[in-house]
């Protein structure tokens, strides 16, 4: 199972993203951890420049907005 | 239903189009809509509440139609200007032409307050100037294409020109100060120790459809936030019209009182509200007689200083450059105040 990571400051576009990862992943029947990283200094670590950010697996995949539900498919399968 | 759906996707360029078109012809038809609308209910011409009325029925679909095609126009332009791509052409910029450049691409550069943080650090690791950074920071939340629509829509052109005119010049001017000042040494000292990054473009291959989708995602962000904001300012822009007597404000916020300017900007700091949420405000007062300088003023500091925003930069900036950052972006609004009060 993957590691996934959601980067960003609980703003409103940051748990609409938590949300629908959380979604798609009930969808597919996986495990339903995602781990959000608020500190700043962390986020900064992984080179993104807009919030939220989705890391899998220690690579950033998406940054700023809140991702397409297609495009979050994708990433599990 | 679903070849409709399929449709941007498939013919981009037809639907742009015809959305052009579709989006003129609803604009044209909007007073005469209104018009036969208001003359349908039970009540008397030239009154006051038939001209609210009228008013409220115009004003609410043409800013709504205006706010979209610029919100979808603006998205697709956001995707072309990324902040990956901004960093780029700001890299290594000297002060001036640097500072121009970045208050202009505050412009079209998609920014959320949240991303505030990541963004600075990502400025600064690319070897982007302080002052520069700041020019950027200061443009891009306070001149933005729903604070101009809402303007150019309420207002008319005039306001919305001033408006912008200003806004960069703020910026621009600001962030050379910053700049001057060299304050360097009071970024936090985990930021000033972040390795540096070259700064390199991401690829780019978005078809026309990836940008018209692009459009639609940030009209479904925007205009679905800020649709309550827009209705609320037009119906006490409804009730203002007719209803209260001109001069309500003209004491107190008008061109004579000297000390409005200060006040405004004072009490506009720690609010915290997006162009959207002040509009009703704005338009309360300016038809109350309050002078132009002093609202923009207001407006302005509202919407580019605030308590949360200076709170999510206290992780980044250190006391001192942050109360510099307030005073003299503060200054500036304040100087805009008052030079607007004295010519118009």
């Amino acid at each position: 199972m993957s590691n996934v990571k959601v980067l960003g400051k609980g703003c409103h576009n940051c748990r609409a993203t938590v949300r629908l990862i959380q979604d798609v992943l009930q969808e597919k029947g996986m495990p339903l951890d995602v781990e959000k990283v608020e500190d700043m200094q962390d986020i900064a670590a992984y080179g993104i420049m807009s919030t939220p950010g989705v890391v899998i697996d220690g690579t950033v995949v998406h940054a700023g907005g809140i991702p397409a539900r297609a495009k979050v498919e994708s990433w599990f399968n | 239903m679903n070849a409709v759906l399929a449709f941007p996707r498939l013919r981009p360029r037809a639907f742009i189009a015809s959305s052009v078109v579709v989006w003129f012809a609803a604009y044209l038809a909007l007073s005469p809509l209104a018009d036969a609308l208001v003359a349908m209910l039970p009540v008397a011409r030239e009154s006051r509440l038939f001209e609210a009325i009228r008013f409220f029925l115009y004003d609410t679909p043409k800013v709504l139609l205006l706010l979209t095609g610029v919100v979808m126009v603006m998205g697709m332009i956001n995707s072309y200007f990324t902040p990956e791509r901004t960093r780029v052409m700001l890299a290594g910029r000297t002060e001036g032409v640097g500072n121009v450049m970045a208050a202009l691409l505050g412009i079209v550069t998609p920014f959320c307050s949240c991303s505030a943080v990541p963004l600075f650090i990502g400025f600064v690791q690319a070897g982007v100037p302080l002052g520069i950074t700041f020019s950027f920071l200061i443009s891009a939340p306070m001149v933005n294409e729903v604070a101009l629509t809402l303007l150019f829509g309420l207002f008319g052109f005039k306001v919305a020109a001033l408006y912008l005119g200003l806004g960069l010049t703020i910026a621009i001017v600001s962030g050379w100060v910053i700049g001057r000042a060299r304050m360097e040494a009071h970024l936090e000292d985990w930021v000033r120790q972040m390795p540096k990054a070259r700064a390199t473009i991401g690829e780019d291959s978005l078809t026309l459809a990836d940008r018209l989708e692009a459009g639609f995602a940030s009209v479904r962000e925007i205009v679905g936030k800020v649709w309550p904001y827009v209705i609320v300012g037009i119906a006490v822009g409804a009730a203002i019209h007719g209803y209260v007597p001109e001069a309500f404000m003209a004491k107190l916020m008008g061109r004579d009182a000297w000390w409005s300017v200060p006040l405004s900007v004072l009490i506009g700091v720690p609010m915290y509200a997006n162009a959207a949420g002040i509009i009703p405000i704005v338009e309360a007062l300016l038809s109350k007689g309050a002078a132009l300088g002093t609202v923009l003023a207001f407006m302005m500091s509202v919407i580019a200083l605030s308590l949360p925003e200076m709170i999510i930069l206290r992780k980044v900036l250190k006391p001192r450059l942050i109360a510099t950052f307030v005073a003299v972006v503060a200054s500036g609004i304040l100087i805009v105040g008052y030079v607007f009060n004295a010519v118009l």
